[in-house]
């Protein structure tokens, strides 16, 4: 089974893009879990059709600490195993102890047992690894592959270089591994080449460019991802090609995350280029 | 009338726990610890309020117990550390436990902060070794050990799975059986001992605390005693042809780690306090061993049965109110239900819904109703004492407020007795073991009998 994490900017795309991927890689015949490790429980809204999973960490307030497999996680679109870890209200409590919670809940339960005939098992995780908790993850024997998603504004860059400064902390002393940075795009202007060239300087590839396509945004409202909503749309194919990208990946390395000197300074390069 | 405010009526209670029947698990993660030799327990403690209150709490709680120094060392965090992680603290510590008191393994669990900020204990691990802070022949072992999840009994068996995790098998069988005891007393484990050498079994027992937690006072002192398991020994428990775990909550993650991890198959039976517990210990250890039972411990069993027989019209129909630990108390109440005797109220603070479960299998012929509560508290307990009185309490020191309130005879078994000694030095597990605990049960019940007798009833031979 290979473990993956997404991670990026909070509001690029990551669990559109995780979702919409999903629904590529079960179109090859593969069986996947999605984890969702965001206290808003928004990760597997367009595989299930809606808001529809209860929290790992509200079935374990209401129920208490002998939660079964089942308790937790639904079954999607295609096949796939659905979870959301949860979380507190904005404001209170601790988030990050809530992924290391749930994490450590499902593999307690066996989730991840060989007999579960999983090929991935996908942690969709909150904006930047503001903790400990949000490393949870990418901890040794977690997560083994990380895709970072990323646009050509600069905050997301920041960002997408911010979490290779962690996932290298990681690597050095575990098996988890840059896997390549998605770019979903926000119609920058040289955007395709700047996070090639941005993807190049962290050590690693731009895995697939996702166009900007108001097809996402259509399928969404129906609670959907685009591949279920119309799969003969230009976009169902887009997500086609990175579900086929990731899975055919061999491309895994420790990034060498920029200076903040570089990365402005690629942000000129591309930026003033016309 | 310490405890005049319980109240009999009792209200259902969701978000209180009075007088908690269970501890911190960095507790059990000690202890545990400690029954390796040469081992220093190593606490990865929070500071935030000016004292490094865990460690400090933990020892201590260790050391009231036993009455015996604890050393441990700890983490220090500071603000700093819960706001940037503890791993620099744990790299210096890692550097200075091994220069000033260089044990052969540091034992780390993490405490409520350290699992909180969500540190990594085994990337910290990693990465200790990787910059060279871990000198040859030098091990490091850690166990998550969140006192907001299970209780001490959890706490124990995380650092039990651990030592399990320093198995390194050789390929070649070592011809023992290792013997996980869980949580008991350090002259248990050496009764455990004395059991298997009759028997003939040779034998790796992890954790093996006797020699550390009960040694004697020579005059000269030793900060690494000479007892425990052996760093070779537990590496050696990969090759081992089984695995005895004593007890659900405390052994048998361990063993099943051994058995997932090398192959090492495994049993789970209940720690052997009282007669047929006892029974089932011996009989395994028969089946494993190839051999018949060695006279001297058929005599011993022999010896229990003719004390239960002799004194069964003091036994009869007592009802008595238990606390403690699931393990101790599964194998508590078939002893006093295969004596006729009553154990109708039942509490442990450590959570598990298949403790209740098993306690009403084990008292479902005893005709009458059985209140038995996981995660549950002594308050409740007291409360149904108030509701439904009984003959004896068995439990830690912590009864002692109950009984005296009550005026209800007690005696004391389990974790931590503060206030009384003998339980380092003589077991309670075994034939020989239960012969104490009837002892000591009859004792109380007798000395109450004497006390409360008219003139006309009291007896020069009982």
């Amino acid at each position: 089974m290979r473990k993956v994490a997404i991670y990026g900017k909070g509001g690029i795309g990551k669990s559109t893009t995780t979702q919409n991927t999903v629904a590529g890689l079960v179109e090859l015949g593969r069986k996947v879990m999605v984890v969702g490790c965001d206290p808003k429980a928004d990760s597997t809204r367009l595989l299930l059709g809606g808001l529809a999973q209860k929290s790992v960490l509200d079935t374990l307030r209401e129920e208490g600490e002998d939660v079964e497999l089942d308790d937790i996680r639904k079954a999607g679109y295609g096949g796939t195993w659905c979870v959301e870890s949860g979380g507190p209200e904005p404001g209170v409590g601790c988030a990050g102890r809530g992924i290391i919670t749930s994490i450590n809940m499902l593999e307690s339960l066996g989730a991840y047992e060989e007999s579960e005939g999983l090929d991935y098992a996908f942690y969709d995780v909150l904006g930047d690894v503001v903790c400990g908790g949000f490393a949870m993850p990418i901890r040794d024997g977690k997560a083994e592959e990380i895709y970072i998603v990323v646009s050509g504004e600069m905050m997301a860059m920041y960002a997408a270089n911010n979490i290779s400064k962690g996932i290298m902390k990681f690597a050095q002393s575990g098996s988890v591994r840059l896997g390549g940075l998605i770019c979903n795009s926000r119609a920058v202007d040289n955007e395709e080449e700047m996070i090639s060239e941005f993807a190049k300087k962290l050590g690693t590839q731009m895995i697939y460019f996702v166009p900007r396509d108001n097809d996402v945004q259509r399928a969404e409202i129906n609670r959907k991802t685009v591949l279920e909503w119309n799969p003969e749309v230009k976009q169902a194919d887009a997500y086609r090609g990175l579900a086929k990208a990731i899975d055919e990946n061999k491309n895994f390395v420790i990034p060498t995350p920029l200076e903040i000197e570089e990365l402005e300074k690629l942000l000129m390069d591309y930026g003033l280029m016309n | 009338m310490l405890l005049r405010h319980t109240p009999t009526e009792i209200t259902e209670r969701t978000a209180l726990t009075i007088n908690p029947a269970k501890t911190c698990q960095p507790i059990g993660a000690m202890y545990a610890a400690l029954g390796i030799h040469g081992c220093l327990p190593h606490s990865c403690l929070p500071h935030s309020h000016g004292s490094q209150g865990c460690c400090a709490y933990h020892r201590s709680a260790l050391t009231r117990h036993y009455k015996e120094p604890v050393s441990a060392s700890t983490s220090s965090f500071t603000e700093g550390a819960s706001v940037f992680g503890g791993q620099a603290n744990m790299l210096q510590a890692i550097n200075n436990i091994f220069t000033v008191y260089n044990p052969e393994v540091i034992a780390i669990h993490t405490t409520c902060l350290s699992e909180t900020i969500g540190d990594d204990l085994p990337q910290i691990k990693k990465k200790a070794a990787a910059e060279g802070k871990v000198p040859e022949g030098r091990y490091l072992i850690s166990a998550s050990t969140p006192s907001y999840a299970g209780s001490h009994v959890t706490g124990f068996s995380n650092m039990v799975k651990a030592m399990a995790g320093m198995a390194e098998p050789t390929g070649k069988k070592n011809g023992k059986v290792n013997i996980i005891p869980g949580w008991v007393e350090p002259s248990d484990m050496e009764e455990i001992k004395r059991i298997t050498g009759m028997i003939g079994v040779k034998t790796i027992l992890f954790p093996d605390t006797s020699g550390v937690l009960n040694g004697p006072l020579s005059g000269e002192y030793k900060m690494f005693p000479e007892g425990g398991t052996t760093v070779a020994e537990l590496q050696s428990t990969g090759d081992s042809k089984g695995t005895l775990a004593l007890g659900e909550w405390c052994s048998a993650d361990a063993a099943r780690e051994l058995d997932k991890k090398h192959k090492v198959p495994c049993s789970i039976l209940d720690m052997p306090f009282g007669l047929m517990a006892t029974d089932r210990f011996i009989d395994a250890l028969r089946t494993i061993a190839g051999v018949s039972i060695p006279d001297e411990i058929v005599n011993e069993r022999g010896q229990l049965v003719d004390m239960i027989s002799d004194m069964h019209q003091y036994l009869y129909g007592k009802k008595v109110a238990l606390v403690g630990d699931p393990d101790q108390l599964i194998a508590m109440t078939e002893f006093l239900v295969s004596m006729d005797m009553k154990p109708i109220h039942i509490v442990t603070g450590t959570p598990g819904k298949k403790f209740e479960k098993r306690i009403k299998e084990l008292t479902k012929d005893m005709g009458c109703k059985v209140n038995v509560k996981a995660q549950g508290d002594m308050f409740l307990l007291h409360q149904w004492i108030k509701n439904e009185p009984v003959d004896l309490i068995i439990g830690n020191t912590y009864c002692k407020y109950i009984a005296r309130d009550e005026d209800i005879p007690y005696v004391r078994w389990g974790f931590p007795i503060l206030d009384r000694q003998g339980h380092q030095y003589f077991p309670t597990v075994g034939y020989k073991g239960g012969l104490r605990l009837l002892e000591k049960i009859l004792g109380v019940l007798l000395d109450r009998k004497d006390r409360d007798d008219s003139e006309s009833k009291f007896e020069l031979v009982l």
